[in-house]
């Protein structure tokens, strides 16, 4: 994973939750766009956090080989649905998987920067410690931080340790009838067994919003 | 004027370039993209229904299956970039379907179970370019991947081919959909790259 920081020129703002899409130009005038996160939150500098894909055609590059000083094109932000502004005072449940996390710790920056009360909670699923992106700058968040680490645990590890299931997510998720706004990112396999989960346990299907990285690379 | 990305090379032309459109990359995959949890509606309680074009048409899930369909074979193309191509589908032609309903309006909104939809030009949906589709790949077709059935408009942007469809309210004016609301284009013609607004 890398985060890059990017100076564009003309950018407006965003809301937390949105996306951009990047366009890479080789010499020979070939094309490849993709779309990532934005990281950052509204007002802080304009971030994306990139994972790398084995196959991928684009990440490799912006992980690999993009130094200071490079351009390339940027368009957005992109997306009405999967954003949070804060000025609603309802519980959020955020459902992070993987790299899923990255539009969400930016809806939980956007939090601290407004100032509101809503009550947040990021339920967070990793493979393992080392794989936990964000890790130091998560608990400056001033938000409910729940670990799940599916893989390996760190020796003294009292937290879940398990994939995602109902029990875990009964004990994790406000009650329904607090009508939590939800959202869930990761790969749709995660995404699916979160959001059922949910309806399951009597949550709203219109407040459960979902953003899945069907894999782009 | 393209800015040039220092030191990237890319894949190279991935498939013949008239039939990947323009920002496009190739992909064996089917991935799933949805705004929300995936809807589950017994067949029994399942009906398609066109509204507005006088009294209401509705089929049920028998009623459907027992109309005329085809078998297509279509290439599709995703807002985020992804393109399948030669996907096999058989559904019923919305011409059929749009035939019982004797109407002369010239947009449709289809309506979706989970509450989705997408807004349409009659023109996109009439003269073989539209069905509502229930098999994939020769099976029926998944829930994540719409099912029982959904819209199939492969020669707009996917997210037109609406998922987990339930019927078409015809209208006179255009009215945005789901994702024409949340900052997608109103038509979303791949060939001519209109993904977002004012593209």
């Amino acid at each position: 994973m890398r985060t890059l920081e990017l100076d564009a020129d003309g950018w407006g703002d965003h809301r937390a939750g949105q996306h951009l899409d990047v366009r890479l130009t080789a010499e020979d005038g070939y094309q490849a766009e993709r779309s990532y996160s934005i990281a950052s939150a509204p007002g802080e500098p304009l971030a994306i956090t990139v994972e790398r894909l084995e196959d991928g055609e684009v990440s490799p590059y912006l992980v690999d080989e993009v130094r200071n000083g490079d351009v390339f094109e940027v368009r957005g932000p992109i997306g009405g649905y999967f954003v949070w502004d804060g000025d609603e005072p309802e519980p959020v449940l955020l459902i992070a998987g993987g790299a899923g996390v990255v539009p969400l710790a930016a809806i939980a920056r956007q939090r601290a920067r407004v100032g509101s009360k809503a009550p947040m909670r990021l339920l967070y699923s990793s493979r393992s410690w080392k794989d936990v992106i964000y890790r130091d700058q998560l608990e400056t968040f001033g938000i409910e931080l729940v670990y799940t680490l599916t893989r390996e645990q760190p020796p003294d590890w009292k937290g879940y340790a398990r994939r995602i299931d109902d029990e875990l997510l009964s004990e994790v998720a406000f009650p329904a009838a607090e009508s939590p706004r939800v959202y869930v990112c990761g790969s749709t396999h995660f995404v699916d067994a979160a959001a059922d989960g949910l309806v399951r346990l009597g949550y709203d299907p219109m407040w459960v919003r979902t953003e899945r990285f069907g894999a782009t690379g | 004027m393209n800015i040039i990305s220092r030191g990237f090379r890319g894949r190279g032309r991935d498939g013949p370039p008239d039939r990947v459109p323009p920002g496009q990359y190739l992909t064996d995959d089917f991935p799933v993209l949805s705004a929300g949890p995936t809807p589950h509606t017994p067949l029994e309680e399942w009906t398609f229904e066109i509204r507005g074009g006088g009294e209401p048409v509705r089929w049920t899930w028998e009623e459907l299956q027992a109309l005329p369909s085809e078998e297509v074979t279509k290439d599709i193309h995703c807002v985020t970039k992804w393109s399948k191509l030669d996907t096999l589908w058989q559904g019923v032609s919305v011409d059929t379907l749009l035939e019982a309903a004797d109407s002369d309006a010239a947009y449709a909104l289809a309506f979706c179970d989970g509450g989705y939809t997408t807004n349409l030009p009659i023109e996109d949906l009439t003269d073989g370019k539209a069905w509502v589709a229930y098999n994939y790949g020769g099976e029926p077709l998944e829930p994540e991947h719409g099912g029982p059935a959904r819209l199939l408009v492969p020669h707009l942007y996917f997210w037109k081919s609406a998922k987990w469809v339930r019927g078409l309210q015809l209208l006179d004016e255009d009215e945005p959909g789901f994702w024409e609301q949340n900052g997608y284009h109103i038509r979303g013609d791949p060939w001519l790259e209109q993904r977002y607004w004012g593209d």
